[in-house]
């Protein structure tokens, strides 16, 4: 029976935390419930501003409708087809610089240590800088237009596809590669029947969920007049046409649903 | 010496400085037929056969193939070396999502460019002599189908066709059997027997069933220890050289 060892269960006592992980873990709440503290402090809420906000709500509503469907043959169309041609012509620049990088950035494809790390240098560089900052510097480049959004769009989303497209390759198994180094085939043929094959799905993945958040980039490109629909809803917004932005708004919500099923289908059969 | 003679003398492979797994290996595998390597796990057989097609870079010692010191090999050497030495694995290692065709044709690309590997083109003759493999191994009916949808037994099959695609001098098996039943594992056997007999291409299989290796092999080898304890014919190999190679006794009764 237990009860012959008496005392071995009260003497072993089970604690989830260590007093020094107790301690760490009240550390890491204190530090933010702290942060939340002083974030709001510093943003400065009027309160005044947020009684209102209800009434300035329902306000902008009543001023958005009756939409003006005018304004969608006019002005609207144009400028979303415009926006769609930049998120896919910059889909596809960007995977000519990606596919690249992303194969440099790989440790197992490029085993040598300066390039992976240049590799990722550009890759770091391309996303740590926001579509409109880009948008910026091209309109700087090539002047205003789609042509500078292209740019935008195309240098943002290598980071993105590189990046992801060299982890997909670094996680490729190895015995295929192994099987085709044996049998003598060179670096360039192990590439396309060994690594290829085996991340061309998420190779295909990966680039159909850019454009994806390529369209929607897109559409607020024109507000720093990198072209698109963005253009068409800064024009009305300063005009203060609120039934004109409402088109823009239920326009871009539309093209992005539509986007979001079209990827889900292609993906479904891609894998 | 033909050109189908492997000669491998002073063999070192350490992984780690100073911690040798291959503990200066002398080999010489000559004529047709099967040769067994045994040996307990992480005695270095594994190595050993990656050392000859260097999928794993020997430290010191000598590899004498077709005139070649495979061991020091570069480059595109290194590639035509490995054409002539066909290798089977213990996964199979087929390129999961290429057809069944397409993974034994690989067995050529060591003599295409990427060129002509991207495209596909690879030439009648092959394609004529990848069906005829298929046939051989018995999955004629399967050539079109992808490589995941084939089981153990077929995929090593197809691993075998790939292997004899690449018109080797030498066959290298890695635990070709250790992943499939043991029904499956004598037909694989018997198919790497009779094909590579048909072809007179010497075979070094490593394996861990001591009673299909005596079945099928006319010289075992048994390694402990990163060295060679036993090298003979399978009627020789007693009770006391399996203490030797595998250590205690319990498990031979």
């Amino acid at each position: 029976m237990s009860a012959a060892l008496p005392g071995t269960a009260a003497e072993r006592e089970w604690v989830r935390h260590t007093p020094e992980q107790r301690i760490l873990r009240f550390g890491f709440y204190f530090v933010c419930v702290a942060a939340v503290v002083w974030s709001l402090k510093t943003i400065e809420i009027i309160p005044e501003f947020l009684y209102d906000a209800p009434a300035q709500l329902k306000d902008f509503f009543v001023r958005m409708w009756p939409m003006d469907a005018a304004y969608y043959p006019k002005s609207v169309h144009g400028a979303l087809i415009e926006t769609l041609n930049i998120a896919t012509l910059g889909t596809l620049i960007c995977l000519a610089f990606a596919l690249p990088v992303g194969i440099l950035s790989a440790r197992n494809l490029v085993p040598f240590w300066p390039i992976n790390l240049a590799a990722k240098f550009v890759l770091v560089a391309s996303r740590s800088v926001n579509t409109l900052v880009w948008a910026l510097l091209f309109i700087g480049i090539f002047g205003p237009g789609a042509l500078a959004g292209t740019m935008a769009i195309a240098f943002r989303s290598v980071g993105f596809v590189g990046k992801l497209f060299g982890e997909a390759l670094e996680e490729s198994h190895r015995g295929p590669v192994e099987a085709l180094t044996a049998t003598g085939a060179s670096k360039a043929s192990i590439f396309l029947k060994g690594y290829w094959p085996q991340v061309k799905p998420a190779f295909w993945s990966i680039a159909l969920f850019r454009w994806d958040i390529n369209v929607r980039e897109s559409a607020v490109l024109g507000l720093v007049g990198a072209g698109g629909i963005g253009m068409a809803m800064d024009t009305a917004m300063n005009l203060f046409r609120w039934d004109q932005v409402a088109v823009v708004l239920s326009a871009v919500f539309v093209v992005v649903i539509a986007a979001e099923v079209a990827v889900t289908l292609i993906r479904r059969r891609l894998i | 010496m033909t050109d189908r003679t492997i000669e491998i003398k002073g063999l070192v492979k350490e992984y780690k400085k100073g911690v040798p797994v291959l503990k200066g290996i002398d080999l010489s595998i000559e004529g047709e037929g099967i040769t067994a390597i045994i040996g307990p796990s992480g005695t270095g057989k594994s190595t050993l056969i990656r050392c000859i097609n260097r999928l794993v870079e020997p430290t010191a010692g000598e590899i004498r193939f077709q005139g070649l010191d495979l061991a020091t090999l570069k480059g595109a050497d290194l590639r035509n070396a490995r054409r002539k030495i066909g290798m089977v694995f213990q996964e199979y290692n087929l390129v999961e999502r290429l057809t069944v065709m397409e993974n034994v044709l690989t067995g050529r690309l060591g003599y295409m460019n990427a060129f002509q590997a991207w495209l596909r083109r690879f030439s009648a003759a092959d394609i004529a002599e990848a069906f005829q493999l298929l046939d051989a191994v018995g999955l004629g009916a399967f050539a079109h189908q992808r490589a995941d949808s084939l089981s153990g037994g077929q995929r090593q099959r197809v691993g075998i066709a790939r292997a004899l695609m690449q018109h080797p001098d030498i066959l290298l098996a890695d635990e070709p059997t250790s992943s499939l039943d043991p029904k499956t594992s004598v037909e694989i056997m018997e198919l790497m027997a009779e094909l590579a007999g048909k072809r007179n291409i010497p075979v070094i299989v490593n394996i861990h069933n001591v009673e299909l290796a005596k079945r099928f092999c006319h010289r075992m080898i048994g390694m402990t220890g990163g060295k060679v304890v036993f090298d003979g014919p399978p009627a020789s190999l007693s009770e006391t050289h399996l203490k030797e190679i595998y250590g205690g006794e319990d498990w031979l009764h």
